[in-house]
Parts: C-alpha cells; structure tokens; sequence
C-alpha cells in the first residue's frame, strides 16, 4: 500500500529533500514528494477479497482521506 | 464538575491536567484508561498531549480508534464537554470528531516555546469567560501542528465561528511571524459545530500558575466551570 500526501498539500519534507539533493549536485531534480509503503501479510484471501479488505483498512485506519491518497498493489 | 482526564499509552500530559485540575482548580478528577468506555460519572473530558501509540502511522492515528474516543460521540450528546490539547486536539481530528487534520510542522522542526493567542470566538463554553479579541499566553511544544482542512471546510469553520483561538503576536496581530507551525490561516484551536469539543495545540494545563510563566489556562477551565471573572459580568452556566 503507497500512502501520498494529496497533490494540494506542501510537502515540506519532499521540499526539504529536494534542497538537500540539489545541494548535493543533482540540479535535474524538479519536485519530491515524500510518501508511506504498508506492507500487509495477508492469511489466504484471493485478490478481490483482498483488495475490499485492504480499501476497508485504508478508510479506516491506514491512511488519513483529509491529506493522503493511497494505492493498492497485491503481489 | 466531574472531570475525567484520558489516558492512552504514550499519553504525557495526564499528571499536568490532574494536577491542574485537582490543586489549582479543587475540582474532582480521577484517570480514564483508554479501554473504559463508561464515561456516565463525567461532566467534562480532557483529551491530554503526548506522544500515544508513538505517534506511529500518524499522530494520533491509533488512539482516534480507542474505545473511550468512540464513545465520545454518545457522551457529549449527552452534555459532555470535551477538551483536547496538542496530542488530543491529533486525536479528535483523526476520530473525525472536529474536522481537518494535524500535520508536521512546516519549519519541520519540534517547537516548544511560548506563544500568544487571539480569541476569535468568547461565546464557547470553553471561552465564554474571555473576551473576544483578548490575547493570551500558552506555551507549545510538539512537531505536529500544522493545521490543514480544505477551502470548502475553512469557509464552513469561518462561517460557523469554529475558530476558537489563532497564533497571534503579543498584541494581537494575526502574523505568519506569529505562527510557529505553518497553521492554515494561523489556526490554534477550533470547536465542532454544537460547541462541545474543542481541539487546541497548545497547553493550557501548561500555564496555569504563575510561578510557571502565566495563567491563562485557567481561562478555559473557568469558563467550562462556570466560575470566575475578571470584570463580574459572566453569568454562571
């Protein structure tokens, strides 16, 4: 699960970075935004199941739909 | 008033506001773990500031999911008065019990100083014994206090008068000098739309006393008790 802070929001963590990356000779960088992996273990449910589960935990705990976006990805 | 002051693991504020509420204000008080979700002997709750659950996943992520912040909704439907600061203001904001969200601080680094504080809205029952427009001294400490909700929620929190405090400069002015965390319009602390939960970021149990630099706090415990006032014209609640 890829956790982001919604496109509108400052990210003065991903600024900090960039001015820490451009300081260190890499110009070319334009913009970093700074997000959240969740590795879950899920116990034998197949995909779909699993991807309603995981929106489920999304809205109910994982990620904060005032300031993030999230993306699921099942491997 | 019978006050009950939360405890999550991780909570740090909880011996300030007992002590508070105990020694300066002579009110009873006792400890509510978390996992207590009978709240009936309770007239007023005290959300404290900390660090609960390590601020993992996000500052006060986990705690917003506790039983006692569940039952929240029932008890001040009831009449319960709520009041959370720094940690606890996180922590009703992510139960969704007041709207926007507490992010890290702009500057990104931890503030703990002095600040000052217009009060924007005098009619609360946190509030009721300030003036609008009075300044008042509290200190911060935290990382995590930049306040964000979205245009259409700002509008709504300013036509409703839901914002109850903003960091201000000694006399008054409403300045980005002012604010310590990058805060959205400056905002301290709001209050739902009933007017029973106030979400603030910094301590009021923190400036309560003289001999600790002020006792502005104090205003809001007045105000919530119904007691007190500079000039004699509040009325009892």
């Amino acid at each position: 699960m890829l956790v982001r802070l919604k496109s509108s929001i400052l990210d003065a963590q991903g600024a900090t970075v960039k001015r820490a990356l451009t300081g260190l000779g890499f110009a070319e960088v334009k913009d970093v935004r700074v997000g959240k992996v969740i590795d879950l273990d899920l116990d034998g449910l197949e995909a779909s199941e699993a991807r309603r589960r995981l929106d489920e935990m999304c809205a109910k705990l994982l990620h904060n739909p005032v300031i993030e976006d999230f993306t699921v990805e099942l491997l | 008033m019978n006050f009950g002051v939360v405890i999550f693991p991780g909570t740090w504020s909880d011996c300030d506001f007992h002590y508070v509420i105990s020694e300066v204000l002579h009110q009873p008080v006792r400890y509510v773990w978390h996992r207590d979700a009978n709240l009936s002997e309770f007239d007023c709750l005290i959300l404290p500031g900390g660090f609960s659950y390590g601020d993992y996943l996000r500052a006060g992520a986990v705690a917003g999911r506790s039983p006692v912040v569940e039952a929240l909704p029932e008890f001040t439907a009831r009449g319960g008065l709520v009041l959370g600061s720094c940690n606890g203001f996180q922590i009703l904001c992510e139960a969704r019990l007041l709207p926007g969200a507490l992010m890290r601080n702009e500057c990104l680094q931890y503030r703990c100083q002095s600040t000052h504080l217009l009060v924007e809205n005098a009619e609360t029952p946190f509030t009721r014994a300030m003036r609008p427009g009075q300044v008042l001294k509290m200190p911060i400490s935290h990382g995590e206090g930049k306040y964000h909700a979205d245009a259409e929620t700002i509008r709504r929190l300013k036509a409703n008068h839901q914002i109850v405090f903003r960091y201000c400069t000694e006399q008054g002015r409403v300045i980005k000098e002012a604010n310590p965390n990058g805060s959205l319009d400056n905002i301290a602390g709001v209050i739902n739309e009933e007017g029973t939960v106030l979400g603030l970021m910094p301590h009021p149990e923190r400036a309560a006393e003289s001999t600790l630099g002020g006792t502005d706090g104090t205003l809001i415990f007045h105000s919530i008790l119904g007691t007190l006032v500079e000039d004699g014209s509040f009325l009892k609640r």
